[in-house]
């Protein structure tokens, strides 16, 4: 049994992202979670009322990126998070960014629909989450990469 | 019912066009989530986008699915343990930016109720193979609970 008094923050995209993340929803909810999302139609139907919504945004628009950086800053500071984990993609990132500025401990799931090259946002995370981790064992990349395990 | 889907961002004229083309010969109804794509399916029932509380029990009720190689489509049949063939989108056709859906399938090749079409020409073929798979019971890989716990390891900090 987990820890419920963990105060953790799950972030993921709508789409595929968030797929990953569903099915690591077991383990998610032996803590605090408060999920993140781009989609909260989407959680909704998964039964989340509580979502936070993050715009989504990708490297092409620069606006619409500051705009999710200050969102994700607001919802890290409103929770506060001992742990943010995210399954991608770009707002993930930036909640595991701010994230770790606030103290948390960050892990980045690289999407297991990266088969043979980790994603840009994978790739940043290895330097700034305290854990990347792959989906596939041939990603892993000595100490910066690691596979445990695969949603598939 | 044969579900056919190209997820929900880029339109995938190639896989819609086959698949309208061997409706009329499959012995069932095909029902297309088409995306934005150009082509007009004549043969089959066609939508833009399912919203996902009507997707799901259209899985549900579906004998195969037939995708896009995008992790979203191969998770929902895994769901349902539902056959699902897959054909890839290929950056060279202008189908995705770049080829990561060659890269799924290669890695995906061979793993139960998952069958692959390298281009359109092989989609008759794996679908029939398809639905002589039937559904089988769902396996819960390995490889998610080795994940499940090392999350788990993570947030308790036994992993730094």
């Amino acid at each position: 049994m987990g820890e419920y008094n963990k105060r953790v923050m799950a972030v993921a995209s709508g789409g595929g992202h968030w797929d990953e993340l569903m099915l690591l929803r077991p383990t998610l909810e032996q803590y605090n979670v408060q999920y993140v999302t781009t989609d909260t139609a989407l959680a909704q139907q998964h039964g989340i009322t509580a979502a936070e919504r993050l715009p989504d945004c990708n490297r092409n628009k620069l606006f619409r990126a500051l705009y999710c950086g200050v969102r994700a800053v607001w919802i890290v500071l409103k929770h506060r998070p001992h742990v943010v984990i995210s399954t991608g993609a770009a707002p993930g990132f930036m909640c595991l960014l701010f994230g770790r500025m606030l103290g948390a401990r960050t892990l980045w799931i690289d999407s297991v629909a990266n088969g043979e090259e980790l994603s840009m946002c994978g790739k940043l995370s290895m330097t700034v989450a305290h854990q990347c981790w792959v989906q596939w064992e041939d990603l892993a990349m000595g100490n910066s990469s690691h596979y445990r395990g695969a949603v598939l | 019912m044969i579900l056919v889907t190209v997820g929900m961002q880029l339109g995938f004229d190639r896989l819609i066009e086959a698949m309208d083309r061997l409706a009329p010969d499959l012995d069932t109804a095909v029902i297309a989530q088409t995306g934005k794509g150009r082509y007009v399916p004549r043969n089959m029932e066609a939508h833009e986008k399912i919203e996902p509380a009507r997707f799901e029990p259209m899985v549900k009720s579906a004998e195969v699915i037939v995708s896009h190689a995008g992790i979203g489509s191969v998770l929902t049949a895994a769901r349902y343990a539902k056959p699902i063939v897959l054909l890839p989108r290929r950056a060279s056709l202008n189908e995705h930016r770049n080829d990561h859906q060659m890269a799924t399938v290669r890695k995906l090749e061979g793993r139960p109720g998952i069958l692959i079409a390298q281009d359109e020409s092989e989609l008759a073929e794996r679908i029939r193979e398809a639905q002589a798979l039937g559904e089988a019971p769902q396996q819960q890989a390995p490889s998610i609970q080795q994940l499940h716990n090392a999350l788990a390891d993570f947030i308790e900090g036994r992993i730094l």
